[in-house]
């Protein structure tokens, strides 16, 4: 009986995870998805609690309870921080998975080897494997974006590298068929430990040459890996519940991947295997052509007499917290009878979607933010375009300059609207070291500083009276 | 002793359905559909309670407590982050 309320849970579960992704199709519904998703794991979690097998209660409330403890913190972190975060639950999960599948195969040895089929053996390879490498990666993913002093922020490149890095794995791959094949030998512990090492090795130095502009693909590879150590340990475990969930998070991943790919015309092993920050240290040939700066004043004017105005907002906006004062501006234009719309690229930012959480923090609704294919064919209507510290996704180099590491990659019109505003923290080229052409454009003024004092500016202009 | 080629088999239906469903998510909400994923991939929480929970060696039950608080971690901040997102997300 209490069996097959474990059985009939785990089917519900299933279920209402499915809807749970369902009703993210919608802004308005996808609250609802958060509710199905925590009801289906509240029983699953209680289903498995109560079976008959489980009798260390203490050890399990105090697991849970430091759960919460790390948890409730983590989930208050500033929304410029979410790719940190996200990257370090994907750690999270890979270690979980990394652990359990260890614990497994010591547990397979004292209780005998009808458990060791070479199928759920592989599966347990591949749990550690997985788990393990995700958890590293993960790590330095989530180093690298919150600048800890002493992950390298650039690409780290050295020649031989993707040799080096493929044979870690493969050398893990070895010791994993070995294992599968005698999981019973006496060296089977030292064999494990060997695969967890170099697996741990593997997810390091597949993180290091990998820049920032590479992140959102990065996450969402990691996002999959993590769904499918899932996967892998419901093979282990005999669970149907965590091979569909584990798929659910896999496939997840797997879209958003091929998303950011295709949104920087770049294939998943160029992603891995060809770091960006290589290639782009391009030659600086050409006439140097010079900036035309642009002041608050004479940026506010431009503005004020527009009527489509195209905020495009990049990385930059984030790093400065600019997104209330970006709904600020937005506010005083919108007052004005100026059309407001922003532009989001799919790689704008460090993750997936980010740029879209931070303007809806800052209260700016959602139907003013337009996606890269609806709003390019406005462009050329388009009196101002505003860019907020994005640089490679307006970079014109993309459509003409056939030798740039970005050439091909789909782009935001910006350098077709009437007057391109551009706001930049420093004079140097963007995160790929790439220079961008739009800057030096006839029509393009820039607005050099921070994008928060900036844009503070500019609303103090509308505000203060200079404007009215 | 369950039979494997059925698990393969749901496997490959389970990840069709989530491509499906998966296809259909709003662009605006790629950051919550991930944190969001990312909580119910914490589903290995089962995994882990039995591995901490049932009468196996101290040091197989060390391993499971701290796949068990790595995974709770992730639901726990996975489904609270998703909402205070999704809460932010408002048309006028």
């Amino acid at each position: 009986m209490i069996h097959a309320i474990g059985q009939l849970s785990a089917v519900v579960a299933t279920a209402l995870f499915i809807f749970a992704l369902h009703w993210m199709s919608d802004p308005k519904t996808s609250r609802h998805g958060v509710f199905a998703g925590v009801a289906g794991m509240a029983i699953a979690v209680l289903a498995t609690w109560i079976q008959p097998e489980i009798v260390h209660h203490a050890w399990i409330l105090v697991a849970i309870l430091a759960g919460f403890l790390v948890g409730v913190p983590l989930s208050r972190v500033p929304l410029t921080a979410v790719p940190q975060r996200t990257a370090l639950s994907h750690a999270f999960g890979g270690l979980a998975a990394g652990l359990v599948g260890t614990a497994e195969y010591h547990l397979w040895l004292t209780e005998g080897p009808e458990n060791f089929t070479t199928f759920r053996m592989a599966a347990l390879v591949i749990e550690v494997i997985l788990g393990f490498l995700t958890f590293t990666g993960s790590l330095m993913a989530a180093g690298k974006l919150q600048e800890v002093s002493w992950i390298p922020q650039r690409p780290v490149t050295y020649p031989g590298q993707n040799f080096v890095n493929l044979g870690v794995l493969a050398g893990a791959g070895v010791l994993g068929v070995m294992l599968v094949l005698n999981p019973m030998a006496p060296w089977g512990s030292a064999a494990l430990l060997g695969i967890i090492g170099l697996a741990l090795l593997f997810g390091v130095l597949l993180i290091i040459p990998i820049g920032g502009a590479d992140m959102p693909t990065v996450i969402s590879i990691l996002n999959s890996y993590a769904g499918l150590s899932a996967v892998a340990m419901g093979f282990v475990l005999n669970s149907m519940l965590l091979v569909t969930a584990g798929a659910l998070d896999g496939s997840s991943g797997l879209i958003l991947s091929i998303i950011m790919c295709r949104a920087m015309n770049r294939s998943f092993t160029n992603v891995l295997f060809g770091a960006f920050g290589a290639v782009a240290k391009s030659k600086q040939i050409g006439e140097a052509k010079v900036w035309k700066q642009e002041s608050p004043e004479g940026a506010a004017q431009l503005l004020e007499q527009a009527r489509l105005v195209v905020i495009i907002p990049g990385y930059g906006m984030a790093v400065a917290q600019a997104q209330h004062k970006v709904r600020e501006l937005y506010d005083q234009l919108t007052k004005r009878g100026v059309t407001v719309k922003f532009a989001i690229h799919p790689v704008a930012g460090r993750m997936p979607g980010h740029m879209n959480v931070l303007l809806a923090e800052a209260d700016i609704p959602y139907t003013a933010l337009a996606e890269m294919d609806e709003i390019n064919p406005e462009m050329p209507q388009c009196d101002v375009a505003l860019v907020i510290g994005a640089n490679d996704v307006v970079n014109p180099a993309a459509r003409t300059v056939k030798d740039s590491p970005i050439y091909g990659m789909p782009i935001i019109d910006a350098d077709k609207a009437r007057t391109v505003l551009a706001i930049k923290r420093s004079k140097n080229p963007g995160f790929a070291g790439i220079d961008n052409d739009l800057y030096v454009q006839d029509n393009t003024w820039m607005l050099f500083g921070d994008a928060k004092g900036v844009i503070g500016d500019l609303v103090k202009q509308f505000a203060g009276g200079g404007i009215h | 002793m369950r039979d494997y080629w059925s698990m393969l088999f749901v496997f490959v239906l389970a990840t069709f359905i989530g491509l499906g469903v998966i296809r259909k998510v709003s662009r605006l909400l790629y950051t919550p559909l991930m944190s969001l994923t990312n909580a119910i991939s914490a589903i290995a929480v089962v995994g882990s309670l039995v591995v901490v929970g049932a009468d196996y060696p101290q040091t197989i039950r060390i391993l499971g407590a701290v796949a068990l608080f790595a995974s709770m971690t992730n639901i726990v901040s996975g489904f609270l982050i998703t909402d205070r997102m999704l809460k932010m997300f408002k048309k006028q």
